[in-house]
């Protein structure tokens, strides 16, 4: 050992340089690991695959609706990017509590903003390691191109990965507040709102004082928007901006929620003790 | 004496739940600037709650801090950069190396040029043998060398450590605690420390908070304490004051 301690460093700290440093570490897990990353693909695909089978063995029986080209094919792979959005976000935060790391990097520079906007970015890269290998493998099994939706696809692209955000920072919120006792959470909340989101019927099909609620979902705008234009009848728009301003209530009260819970987090000193 | 506090604290209190004793009692203190000051208490005493509150960590209840000038209620990122901590409480990610560890660190304290930083951190710390082994393969005496490393990855005014030779084999701490010497007289750096090693506290501090039941029931150099309580050691003094039952920390104050 040497001994020698270094004189004063040259810091030149940045917000993008420490939102990267936080998505290095995740990186770091993934590049490392090959189970990882083939888990990422592995359910998005085989839920693409059943609902291709089911799709193709239904047909004869299916109205002309359900028959339009790729609707399950793709309200499945628009689902699953919700779901991945929100799971990836609340996996790199879990990742965090697990390793017992949340002490260490909330006393460096980091600020929550920057720490929550990693795990977003992470979470974006996540999503499509895991969707875009399924949606690929859909043009080859059953000849649907979920690419051809276009510029729309972006559209609900965007929608969908915000909701899983928003649904996500709840998740952050319960898991400080309440500990590792509330980590099943990260995979069971999301499908709380799957039967009230119009993935696979539309809202007509919910009894009345449920569509309500459900039309107050920006999912629920995003898949009705997707049938419209699945069933030719175009992009539209009305559903587009109810997508985008419920999310913005949404992200809203994710942001809120983190911020109660990441608070309550330092008034309890869980920062410091969580983990398994 | 105030003014050059690298660390004030006053009146600080922490009371996790209501009705509930309180962690730590309405103290205050200064740890004047490139000084080594150590927390000294026996379990429950208050020295973790009160490195977690001076690191914002934790919210205090009551009171003020006010670290390298700056009031960490208000303004604790202008001063995160400039100070570190290590805790036996607080591990780094598992899977990554040693090397991957460090460089994420030295990425979110802005160090400019981190490759030679960790380089030169290995070297200090006899690292190179498992820079690229995963930290959670280690001995508990490499981790703890290794979270000194990251603790002094940007190089800090203030060190926090809570426990910093926990784990680690009597030759190795022996040899932390010379390196932590140098490295404040180098650095000029201040240190705030908390332990249970009465040795490693006589060694290093210039001045000694003695808590119990969060609060401090005395203070001075390691050489006063034990004059004052007439002792030969250090440990003798804790034992005085942990077995008082309070009586004698009251008078204290």
């Amino acid at each position: 050992m040497s001994g020698t301690p270094a004189a004063p460093t040259d810091l030149r700290g940045s917000a993008g340089g420490r939102i990267a440093a936080v998505m290095l570490r995740h990186l770091y897990i993934l590049r490392g690991s090959i189970p990882r990353l083939i888990e990422l693909a592995y359910w998005p695909t085989v839920q693409m695959v059943v609902w291709g089978l089911i799709t193709e063995s239904l047909a004869p029986a299916m109205n002309w609706q359900a028959q339009a080209a790729g609707v399950l094919i793709s309200a499945v792979l628009l689902w699953d990017l919700l779901f991945r959005a929100q799971l990836g976000m609340s996996i790199s935060f879990l990742e965090e509590m697990w390793s017992r790391n949340l002490g260490h990097l909330f006393v460096s520079p980091i600020r929550p903003w920057e720490w929550v906007a990693s795990l977003m970015a992470m979470s974006l890269i996540r999503t499509l390691a895991g969707v875009v290998p399924a949606a690929l493998l859909a043009i080859l099994l059953y000849h649907w191109n979920i690419f051809s939706l276009g510029l729309p696809l972006l559209a609900f692209f965007v929608n969908l990965i915000v909701t899983g955000w928003a649904v996500a920072l709840v998740v952050l919120a319960l898991i400080l507040r309440y500990g590792m006792g509330a980590e099943g959470l990260a995979w069971a909340i999301v499908f709380a709102i799957s039967p009230i989101s119009a993935i696979y019927y539309p809202v007509s099909v919910l009894p009345g004082w449920l569509q309500g609620v459900a039309l107050a979902l920006p999912p629920a705008h995003v898949f009705e928007g997707m049938r419209d234009l699945l069933h030719g009848q175009g992009f539209d728009t009305g559903h587009f901006l109810a997508a985008v301003g419920l999310n913005v209530i949404w992200l809203a009260l994710g942001c809120a929620a983190f911020l109660w819970g990441f608070r309550t987090a330092r008034d309890r000193g869980s920062l410091l003790q969580q983990g398994e | 004496m105030l003014s050059d506090g690298v660390i004030i604290a006053e009146r600080l209190s922490k009371r996790f739940h209501p009705g509930a004793a309180p962690a730590v009692d309405g103290i205050s203190f200064v740890v004047p600037r490139g000084s080594t000051v150590a927390l000294l208490g026996g379990n429950g005493a208050g020295k973790t709650t009160t490195i977690s509150m001076l690191l914002g960590l934790l919210l205090p209840s009551g009171g003020r801090i006010t670290v390298l000038g700056h009031d960490m209620a208000r303004d604790r990122f202008a001063v995160l950069p400039r100070m570190n901590f290590s805790s036996p409480y607080v591990d780094l990610p598992h899977r990554l190396t040693v090397r991957e560890n460090l460089a994420v660190y030295a990425r979110l304290y802005g160090v400019r040029d981190r490759r030679s930083r960790i380089a030169e951190l290995a070297g200090m710390l006899d690292l190179t043998g498992f820079l690229d082994r995963p930290s959670g393969k280690l001995s508990a005496g490499q981790k703890t060398r290794v979270a000194l490393a990251k603790a002094l990855v940007n190089a800090p005014e203030l060190l926090l450590l809570d426990e910093p030779t926990a784990s680690l084999d009597p030759d190795t701490g022996d040899w932390v605690r010379g390196m932590l010497e140098r490295y404040r007289a180098e650095r000029g750096a201040t240190i705030l420390l908390a332990s249970h090693n009465m040795d490693e506290v006589e060694r290093l501090s210039d001045q000694v908070l003695m808590l119990k039941a969060g609060r401090i029931v005395d203070q001075g150099s390691p050489e006063h304490l034990i004059a004052k309580y007439g002792r030969t050691d250090l440990e003798e003094v804790f034992l005085d004051i942990a077995r008082s039952r309070g009586a004698l920390g009251q008078a204290a104050q």
